[in-house]
């Protein structure tokens, strides 16, 4: 095939309008796509490329929530309904009485904050969201739940990925190494617990690690020092 | 415009400040200049700085903006008090008004506003000190400050303007330049495919200067776009120090 050029390398910083690729035999993925014979990026990101597939990884970016989710929310308000969340999203997050929790909540006998008040957070998991955009939220089944005492903390949502690692193995050695209980909401926000708040600070800092060099290569040597040299 | 200079604008080719006919001012462009932004950006064409912030994709605000199709893109243009030579009064004018209609029609033809449906994109942009030529410095720094927050965009959006002066076409004016010129043509592309996405023009020039002042500007919109690229690379590179690349 004539044409055929590729024009980036593996793990490269692209932005809008670069053209990664020329030729019909590239495939776009991630958030790259084809503009006639060519691919071209839409978004800031890192590019990885894996034979004819161009992908581009974004490095910025706010939350934008998908059904099927795992997110970390705090509790803004209760209505008749249930309870309104913020989720760190552009759209409001509503967890309904029936999807609060796995038995009966009376909301007749106890008032509402009894169960969640205002400023909680909650783990759930994201059950619907409508094309008008109103997003369900669901803390029924285990692992979701309600998150007693701990700290939060905010990240990208971009950076999630790469506090998770490959099959876990990022959150794998966080949890190990310091014995903290930490869950990941894919909105960017890191609850971390533990009994020993200086455990809980080396924690806060090594997931801002894995923040701010997350596109650079070495990263899970860097956490693991991090870790060590901490104890 | 139209006043007459008690200084000759061009001596033997060579403007004010030594530059010829086709040089721009020294440019300087920094990506993340604001923590608390989403996205931001400095751009400095000489004298000229603004700075352009972005938040969002976020919330409608006054909901009645809201689009179910599309995001609802604000740009606000504002010039601070102190960045003129007399005192600038604060607060929205005629002027920052329709530069900031200007701006949003030639960001919106870059940002994929159908991506992020019933949602706001920001873009607060100020000019902190004025030296002719800030409504296409700000384009710029609000397209690399919409780079930075990560909006999905088809290209980045790259400006700057040719003029007149003294019967010679001469590229990104400065302010004596701009105040006793013929003309002023503020041009915006997009790089990669040379799309128009702004044009105006004010003054008098010639069909042939029209031309020869918009490929100038096209010419010059592509060196500054490897600018954007490159302060937007620069701040990933530099962030966290050493990096093991």
């Amino acid at each position: 095939m004539a044409n055929e050029k590729i024009h980036v390398k593996d793990r490269e910083i692209v932005i809008p309008g670069d053209v990664l690729a020329e030729g019909m035999s590239y495939i776009p993925s991630g958030k790259a796509i084809r503009e006639d014979k060519n691919i071209i990026s839409v978004s800031l990101g890192l590019t990885s490329i894996k034979g004819h597939v161009v992908k581009v990884i974004p490095l910025a970016g706010r939350y934008i929530p998908k059904r099927g989710d795992a997110v970390i929310g705090k509790i803004t308000g209760s209505a008749k309904f249930g309870w309104m969340t913020n989720i760190r999203c552009p759209f409001d997050a509503d967890l309904p009485i029936a999807e609060a929790s796995h038995s009966y909540l009376d909301t007749n006998r106890y008032p509402m904050s009894k169960f969640f008040a205002v400023g909680d957070f909650i783990f759930a998991n994201v059950t619907e969201v409508s094309n008008r955009r109103f997003v369900r939220l669901s803390a029924r089944n285990r692992p979701y739940r309600k998150l007693h005492d701990g700290i939060v903390i905010e990240v990208s949502p971009t950076k999630i990925p790469r506090i998770i690692g490959k099959q876990g193995s990022m959150i794998k050695m966080l949890k190990e190494s310091s014995g903290c209980d930490i869950l990941v909401g894919q909105n960017g926000l890191v609850w971390i617990k533990n009994d020993d708040p200086e455990k809980q600070m080396i924690m806060v800092n090594a997931i801002k690690l894995i923040e701010t060099d997350s596109h650079k290569t070495g990263l899970t040597e860097k956490v693991a020092k991090l870790l060590k040299g901490g104890k | 415009m139209g006043m007459k200079s008690d200084k000759t604008l061009i001596v033997k080719g060579k403007r004010l400040d030594g530059r010829g006919a086709e040089d721009m001012r020294p440019i300087k462009i920094t990506a993340g200049v604001i923590k608390q932004a989403d996205g931001s950006c400095e751009v400095q064409f000489g004298e000229t700085k603004v700075i352009a912030a972005v938040y969002g994709p976020k919330k409608v605000l006054p909901r009645r903006y809201e689009e179910s199709t599309r995001a609802y893109l604000k740009v606000y243009y504002f010039m601070a008090a102190f960045a003129t030579s007399e005192r600038n009064r604060p607060g929205p004018s005629r002027r920052s008004t329709e530069i900031s209609k200007v701006i949003k029609e030639s960001l919106a033809n870059a940002v994929d506003l159908d991506k992020y449906p019933q949602t706001e994109i920001s873009v607060y942009i100020e000019v902190t000190n004025a030296n002719a030529g800030t409504r296409t410095a700000a384009i710029n720094a609000a397209s690399v400050a919409l780079v930075d927050a990560g909006i999905e965009m088809r290209d980045i959006v790259t400006s700057v303007a040719a003029g007149k002066v003294e019967g010679q076409v001469i590229l990104d004016l400065m302010q004596d330049e701009d105040n006793f010129g013929q003309a002023d043509l503020p041009v915006a592309i997009l790089p990669r495919t040379n799309e128009i996405s702004l044009i105006q023009m004010d003054g008098d020039m010639t069909p042939d200067e029209v031309k020869k002042a918009f490929g100038m500007c096209i010419k010059a919109c592509q060196k500054i776009a490897k600018l954007q690229r490159e302060a937007i690379v620069n701040k990933y590179k530099q962030e966290g120090g050493n990096n093991d690349e």
